[in-house]
Formats: structure tokens, C-alpha cells, sequence
């Protein structure tokens, strides 16, 4: 085969998937309704919601995800934020069918989920979602 | 005191993981994307085998000692604005020894002559380093746990 040809279905497929990769990441999603307990959490959940995100050392958008969830947890009543490692809370991470990271959770006050954002959320996304009057 | 001083200060800074500019990764990225769009084309090996020692050096030294990341620090960075958040420098070392592994097969298919283990492994790591560079794709933010629940007994 022509290898132009062979170069431009890589970089076609990939910008297909590129464009679907960047649509599918920063909204809130609803998912299975995974339940974790404070036990799991090792920690008491927020009164109204709990923000659970799953890091590991290799991901690079962790970082930026922690900030935007700490500074909305500041914000907005009643409402946690957690991180956990994902490569350390293994059963936490089948449990909640976790894939990639960062994922985050969001669980009501009995820690039932109520959706999940994979990647850097859009910081509206997760406000709409958990408090759309405090802020 | 100043014995625990010390102490403390470079078990703090083994502790804390090394920051890296998150432009710099994608910055080498697109060049690599060149590269790799350049053997593709070419079917030559010579330039898997440049791409091969960039991601050797990214992967198992460090990102900012390999060829593409010594001219981004100092031909492109002082150019740039100095105001971004910095980013641990873990998942680029993954990536680059993900591309390196790819490099290393195209390599031993270009050996051996097998131009469609040569093509599959140079169109992967192409793949990852295009979306990478135009898209910010991090690889290692999706494969990572992927790879542990396949190789670790402890993910099973």
C-alpha cells in the first residue's frame, strides 16, 4: 500500500479520534450507581455531596483536577472533596469500574453516585451538578 | 540541627516528585510526530532509530535531558510566558518509554524485513504522539491502569 495512503489513515483515524476523545472528556456523565461507604472512603462523607477523584503519579491532568475540586469544595456548602490513589484502593477501583484517570465521582450524602466526569471537568459541569444556586 | 536540616530537605526532595513545564511534553510530541510521519513515509529506519534514542533518554533519564527537550528549555521556554501550572513529571517518562518500546519493535521489524510489524509499530507511536500534540492526550492518564489490571496480580 501507498504509503501516503497508510500515513493518512493514522493521522485521519487519529484526529476521529482525537475530536471524540476532547467531546468525551470534562462532563458529567451518569453511570452505574456505585455505592462507597465513609469505610471505604476512610473518611465521613459531605453532607450533600462528596467529589471523589482517582489519581495515579502517571497522570498528568491530576493535578489541575485536584485544584479545580478543592477550590469548588471551598465554595460551595456541604460539599467534600477527596482524592484517592488508584494504584493503592484496588477493589475501590474495580468496584466503580474505574479506567482511567483522573475520574471523578460525585455521590450524594448517602454515597451513592449520582454521575462521574472523566478527565479535567468543566469547572460549570460539576457546579450545575452539585449546587445550581450556591454559585 | 543543621544535620536534620539537611536530612529533612533531600528526603523531602526525593519525596516530592520532579515538576516539568506540561508545554514541553507537547512541544516534543510534535516533533516526534514529524519524525514518525517522516519513517512512515520514508520506510526508513534511520529516523525510528533517532526517535528510538529521544525516547530512551525521555524515559529512563529524564524528558528535559533528551535531545527535543533541551531545545524546548532553552530555544523555546524563554519565549513562552512563565505563567502555567507545572505538572509531575511521571506520566511524559511513561509515555516516552511506551513510544520507546514501540521504536525498539519497528526497529526489529526493520531488521528482520518485515515491513508490517515496522509499519503497525511506527504508526502506534505516531498515533500517540499526534494526539498528544494537537488533541493534549495523555497517554499515560489512559493506558496506565489499563496496563496494571493486565500485569499486576493485584488488579485481579
Amino acid at each position: 500500500m501507498n504509503h501516503l495512503v497508510i500515513l493518512g489513515i493514522v493521522l485521519g483515524v487519529s484526529t476521529i479520534f482525537g475530536l471524540w476523545y476532547r467531546s468525551s472528556r470534562g462532563t458529567v456523565k451518569p453511570h452505574s450507581s456505585t455505592q462507597l461507604t465513609e469505610s471505604d472512603l476512610n473518611s465521613p462523607l459531605g453532607t450533600r455531596f462528596t467529589l471523589v477523584q482517582f489519581s495515579t503519579d502517571f497522570c498528568s491532568f491530576c493535578r489541575p483536577t485536584r485544584k479545580l475540586l478543592e477550590e469548588i469544595s471551598q465554595a460551595v456548602n456541604d460539599v467534600k472533596y477527596l482524592e484517592l490513589n488508584a494504584e493503592t484502593k484496588v477493589d475501590l477501583v474495580k468496584r466503580a469500574k474505574i479506567l482511567s484517570t483522573p475520574t471523578t465521582l460525585i455521590l450524594d450524602a448517602n454515597g451513592i453516585e449520582i454521575g462521574r466526569v472523566i478527565g479535567v471537568p468543566k469547572r460549570d459541569q460539576i457546579v450545575d451538578a452539585i449546587s445550581p444556586m450556591d454559585i | 540541627m543543621q544535620f536534620l536540616r539537611w536530612i529533612f530537605d533531600h528526603y523531602s526532595a526525593l519525596m516530592t516528585p520532579e515538576l516539568i513545564d506540561p508545554r514541553g511534553p507537547r512541544f516534543t510530541a510534535g516533533i516526534t510526530t514529524i519524525v514518525l510521519a517522516t519513517a512512515l513515509l520514508s520506510g526508513s529506519w534511520i529516523p525510528v532509530f533517532v526517535q528510538c534514542v529521544q525516547f530512551a533518554l525521555g524515559g529512563f533519564v529524564s524528558p528535559k535531558k533528551a535531545p527535543y527537550g533541551l531545545i524546548y528549555i532553552n530555544l523555546i521556554q524563554p519565549r513562552l510566558s512563565k505563567d502555567f501550572s507545572s505538572e509531575p513529571i511521571n506520566g511524559p517518562k511513561f509515555a516516552q518509554k511506551v513510544g520507546f518500546l514501540c521504536t525498539v519493535v519497528a526497529l526489529g521489524g526493520s531488521l528482520i524485513g518485515n515491513y508490517v510489524t515496522f509499519a503497525i509499530a511506527v504508526a502506534f507511536a505516531l498515533a500517540a504522539a499526534f494526539l498528544n500534540a494537537v488533541f493534549n492526550f495523555c497517554l499515560g492518564c489512559e493506558i496506565y491502569l489499563i496496563g496494571q489490571r493486565v500485569f499486576s496480580k493485584k488488579f485481579r
